[in-house]
C-alpha cells in the first residue's frame, strides 16, 4: 500500500467529505442566491466524488474512479442546463434571489 | 330465369322508392306519380304470372338469395317462397296497390311532398311484398317491422300537424307492443325447431314429439304480434288514430293489406296453432270481442273515416273467429273481399272529402248523391258488399265465418251475427248522412260539389266491380280458393256443403243486415235525424261516442304510472344518484384544496424538506440495520 492513502488515512477524507457536504447542504439551505445555490450544489457532488476516489484508491479498485468520471459529466451538463435557466430567469425578471421565484405556488 | 323474375317482383317496388327518393322531386309530380304507379304494376304483373305458373304446375317456387344467419345449429336462409297463399296476398297487395297509386296521383297532386308520399307508398309495397314472400319467420319480420315504419311514414305525412304526428307515434308504439310478442314467438320457435323455415318446421310437427307447452307459449307470442298489426283487442287503439294520414294510405295500409298480415301470419303457421286449442280458443274470443267493441264504436262516430276504421276493426276481428276456429280458408276469404270492398270504400271516402275540400265530418255532409254520382254508386256497392246483401262478394265470405263459428260455438255466432247487423247499420248510416238529403255544409262548398277526376274514380269502378263479384272465387259448391289453398293448410276438409242449416243460417244472416239497413233508413231518411254536436251527446252513447274511454283507461293505466315512475326517477332518484357521484367530486376537491397549502412556492423550504427527508431516509436505512 505504497500510495498516498499510507500517510494521511482514510479516516481524515472521509471527515473532508462529509464537511464539504455539510457545507454544501447548509449554503443550500441558507443562501438566497441562485448561483450560490448552484454552487454549493456543486460542493456536495464534490464532496461526494471526494468520498468515491478515496475509497477507489483503498480498495485498489477503480470502478469508484469511473463513476466520478460519470458523475462529473452529468454534473457539468446540469451546470450547462442550470445556468441557462439562470439566466433567462434573471433575464426575465432581473434578479436570481430564489425567495423571489415563488410562480409555483398552488 | 325464375330467380331473375322473382327478383323484379319484389325490388320494383324498392326501385320506384329509390328513384322517388333521389329525383322525385325534380322530376315533378305526374313522372313521380307515373314511376310509382308503374313499379307496383310491374309487381302485379310479375305476380300474376307466378300465379299462372303455380296454377298449371301446383308447385311452389322456392329461391334462396343467400344463407343468412347460421349460428350453431340454427340455420337462416335469406329465401323466397311462392307458394298458394304468398301468392294470393301478393296479387291483392300489389293489384289494390297499383290501383291506389293510380288514385293517389290524382289525390295527392295538390301536395308538395308528392315524390315523398309516393317514395313511402313503394317502400311500403317493397316491404309487405318481403313480409309476404319470405319462407321464414324472420324475413317475414323484416317485412313486419318495414310495414310498420311505413306506416308511421304515412300517418305523419302531414307532419306540421302535431294531433297527426301523436296518431303516427301512437300506431308506433302500439305495434311495438305486439313486435315484441312476436320476437319472443320466433325466438321459442328457433330453440324449438333450429329453423324458421315453414316448410321444415311443419315437418319437424308432424312427426310429433315437440314440447306442446312450449308451442302454446309461441303460438301465444304470435298471436300478440298479430293484435298488434292487426288491430285486436287490447292494441287496436291506434287504428283508428291512423286516418290522420292521407285517405289512400288508410285504403292501401289501414284497409286492405298491412292490417291483414297478422291473418297472414296465423294462416302462415296454422300448422302451430292447430296443435294449440287453447291459443285458438282465445283468438276466437278476442276476435269476437273485438267485432262487437268496434262494430258498437263504429254506431256513433261522425267522422266518416272513422267509421271506416272500426268497421275495419270489426271487420279484422270476424277474420280472426274464423282463424281461432281454424277456418284459416274462410278468414282468407274475407280477406281478400274485405280488401275490395273496404279499399273501395276508403277511396270513396277520399273522393267525397276531396270534393268537400277536407272536411270529414259526416254532419257537415248530405245530398251528395247527385253531386257525385260515381262515387255514390261504387260506395253504394261496397257498402252492399260489406253488409252482407246477397249475392255481393262479402256476403259469402261473412255467411261462411258465420257459418262456421254456428258449427263450433253458438255464443261466439251470436256475437258474430250481432256484429254484422251493426255493420250493416253503421254503413248505412254513412251513406244515408253523406249522400241522401239535403247538403248540410257551408255555401261555398256546395258551389264547389264536383265528381272526381277519373283518375280517382277508375280505381273506384275496378275496386266496386270486384267487391260486387270477388264472391265467385270460393262460391259454396265450386270452392276454388278452398281447393286452391288445400296443400298450405292441413288435414281440413274444405267442402262447404249447402245442407238445410245453411240455408237457414244465410236467411238468418240476410235478414240480420237488412234489419239494420231498415234500421238506418227510419233514423237518417224517414226521421232526417243528423247526429248531435258533441257536447249534446249523453249517457252511455256517450260512453261509446268516447269508444268506451279506453285510451283514457290506457292513459290512466299504462301512460300515468309510467309517467309518475319517470318523473320519480327524474326529481329524486337521478338527484340522488348525481348527488353521490357529485360527492366524490367535493371529496376530493376539498382534499385537494388542503393540500395545495402545502405547494408555497417558496425553494428554500422545499430545499430545507428535501434535505429532511434525505436525512430521514438515511438515517432510517441506518438505524433499522
Amino acid at each position: 500500500m505504497n500510495n498516498i492513502l499510507n500517510q494521511i488515512g482514510i479516516e481524515n477524507y472521509i471527515f473532508l467529505s462529509v464537511l464539504l457536504f455539510c457545507i454544501g447542504v447548509f449554503g443550500v439551505l441558507y443562501r438566497r442566491n441562485a448561483i450560490i445555490v448552484f454552487m454549493s450544489i456543486e460542493i456536495m457532488l464534490n464532496a461526494v466524488n471526494l468520498l468515491f476516489v478515496a475509497f477507489s484508491t483503498y480498495w485498489q479498485d477503480s470502478k469508484g474512479e469511473v463513476f466520478v468520471f460519470f458523475s462529473m459529466a452529468v454534473a457539468a451538463a446540469e451546470v450547462a442546463v442550470g445556468l441557462a435557466i439562470l439566466v433567462s430567469i434573471f433575464r426575465n425578471i432581473g434578479s436570481v434571489d430564489i425567495s423571489n421565484l415563488k410562480n409555483l405556488k398552488g | 330465369m325464375d330467380n331473375s323474375l322473382v327478383l323484379l317482383l319484389v325490388l320494383t317496388p324498392f326501385v320506384g322508392f329509390l328513384f322517388n327518393v333521389f329525383l322525385g322531386k325534380k322530376a315533378g309530380k305526374t313522372i313521380s306519380g307515373a314511376i310509382g304507379t308503374i313499379a307496383v304494376a310491374i309487381s302485379f304483373v310479375m305476380s300474376v304470372y307466378f300465379f299462372m305458373q303455380l296454377n298449371t304446375t301446383g308447385k311452389p317456387i322456392t329461391v334462396t338469395l343467400f344463407d343468412w344467419i347460421q349460428i350453431g345449429k340454427l340455420k337462416v336462409d335469406f329465401g323466397i317462397l311462392l307458394d298458394q297463399l304468398s301468392l294470393l296476398w301478393l296479387l291483392f297487395v300489389t293489384g289494390i296497390g297499383s290501383l291506389i297509386h293510380l288514385y293517389s296521383i290524382s289525390y295527392m297532386h295538390e301536395d308538395d311532398n308528392m315524390h315523398k308520399f309516393f317514395a313511402y307508398l313503394n317502400l311500403f309495397i317493397f316491404f309487405m311484398i318481403t313480409l309476404v314472400v319470405g319462407n321464414n319467420l324472420l324475413v317475414m319480420f323484416i317485412g313486419w317491422e318495414g310495414v310498420g315504419l311505413c306506416s308511421y311514414l304515412l300517418i305523419g305525412f302531414w307532419h306540421k300537424n302535431q294531433d297527426y304526428n301523436d296518431a303516427a307515434k301512437k300506431a308506433f308504439i302500439m305495434n311495438r307492443i305486439g313486435d315484441l310478442g312476436f320476437l319472443i314467438g320466433i325466438f321459442i320457435l328457433a330453440s324449438l325447431f333450429s329453423t324458421l323455415n315453414f316448410v321444415e318446421m311443419k315437418q319437424a310437427l308432424s312427426t310429433g314429439n315437440a314440447n306442446t307447452a312450449l308451442l302454446g307459449v309461441a303460438a301465444l307470442c304470435l298471436f300478440i304480434g298479430a293484435t298488434g298489426k292487426s288491430a285486436q283487442l287490447p292494441l287496436y287503439t291506434w287504428l283508428p288514430d291512423a286516418m290522420a294520414g292521407p285517405t289512400p294510405v288508410s285504403a292501401l295500409i289501414h284497409a286492405a293489406t298491412m292490417v291483414t298480415a297478422g291473418i297472414f301470419m296465423i294462416t302462415r303457421m296454422n300448422f302451430l296453432f292447430d296443435l294449440t286449442p287453447e291459443v285458438q280458443n282465445i283468438i276466437a274470443i278476442v276476435g269476437a270481442i273485438t267485432a262487437l267493441v268496434a262494430a258498437s264504436i263504429g254506431l256513433l262516430q261522425n267522422d266518416i273515416k272513422k267509421v271506416l276504421a272500426y268497421s275495419t276493426v270489426s271487420q279484422l276481428g270476424l277474420m280472426f273467429l274464423a282463424l281461432g276456429l281454424g277456418a284459416y280458408n274462410v278468414a282468407v276469404f274475407h280477406v281478400i273481399t274485405h280488401a275490395f270492398f273496404k279499399a273501395c270504400l276508403f277511396l270513396g271516402s277520399g273522393s267525397v272529402i276531396h270534393a268537400l275540400h277536407g272536411e270529414q265530418d259526416m254532419r257537415k255532409m248530405g245530398g251528395l248523391r247527385k253531386a257525385m254520382p260515381i262515387t255514390y254508386a261504387t260506395m253504394l256497392l261496397s257498402t252492399l258488399a260489406i253488409a252482407g246483401i246477397f249475392p255481393f262478394a262479402g256476403f259469402w265470405s261473412k255467411d261462411e265465418i258465420l257459418m262456421t263459428a254456428f258449427e263450433h260455438n253458438k255464443a261466439l255466432w251470436i256475437i258474430g251475427s250481432i256484429a254484422s247487423i251493426m255493420t250493416a247499420f253503421y254503413m248505412f248510416r254513412l251513406m244515408y248522412l253523406t249522400f241522401f238529403r239535403d247538403f248540410r255544409g257551408t255555401e261555398e262548398q256546395k258551389h264547389h260539389l264536383h265528381e272526381s277526376p277519373s283518375l280517382i274514380t277508375l280505381p273506384l269502378i275496378i275496386l266496386a266491380a270486384l267487391a260486387t263479384l270477388g264472391g265467385l272465387i270460393n262460391l259454396p259448391g265450386s270452392n276454388w280458393l278452398n281447393h286452391f289453398l288445400e296443400p298450405i293448410l292441413t288435414g281440413k276438409h274444405l267442402e262447404t256443403a249447402l245442407g238445410n242449416q245453411e240455408y237457414m243460417l244465410m236467411g238468418i244472416a240476410l235478414a240480420g243486415a237488412i234489419i239494420g239497413i231498415v234500421w238506418a233508413y227510419s233514423k237518417y231518411i224517414k226521421q232526417g235525424f243528423v247526429p248531435k254536436q258533441d257536447s249534446e251527446i249523453t249517457g252511455f252513447s256517450k260512453t261509446i261516442y268516447n269508444k268506451y274511454y279506453l285510451d283514457e283507461v290506457y292513459t290512466s293505466l299504462i301512460v300515468k304510472p309510467i309517467n309518475a315512475l319517470s318523473n320519480f326517477f327524474r326529481t329524486t332518484l337521478e338527484p340522488a344518484l348525481g348527488n353521490i357521484v357529485y360527492g366524490f367530486g367535493t371529496v376530493a376537491n376539498g382534499i385537494g384544496n388542503q393540500g395545495k397549502k402545502l405547494q408555497t412556492g417558496s425553494i428554500g423550504l422545499y430545499l430545507f424538506a428535501f434535505v429532511i427527508g434525505v436525512l430521514a431516509i438515511v438515517s432510517y436505512l441506518f438505524l433499522a440495520q
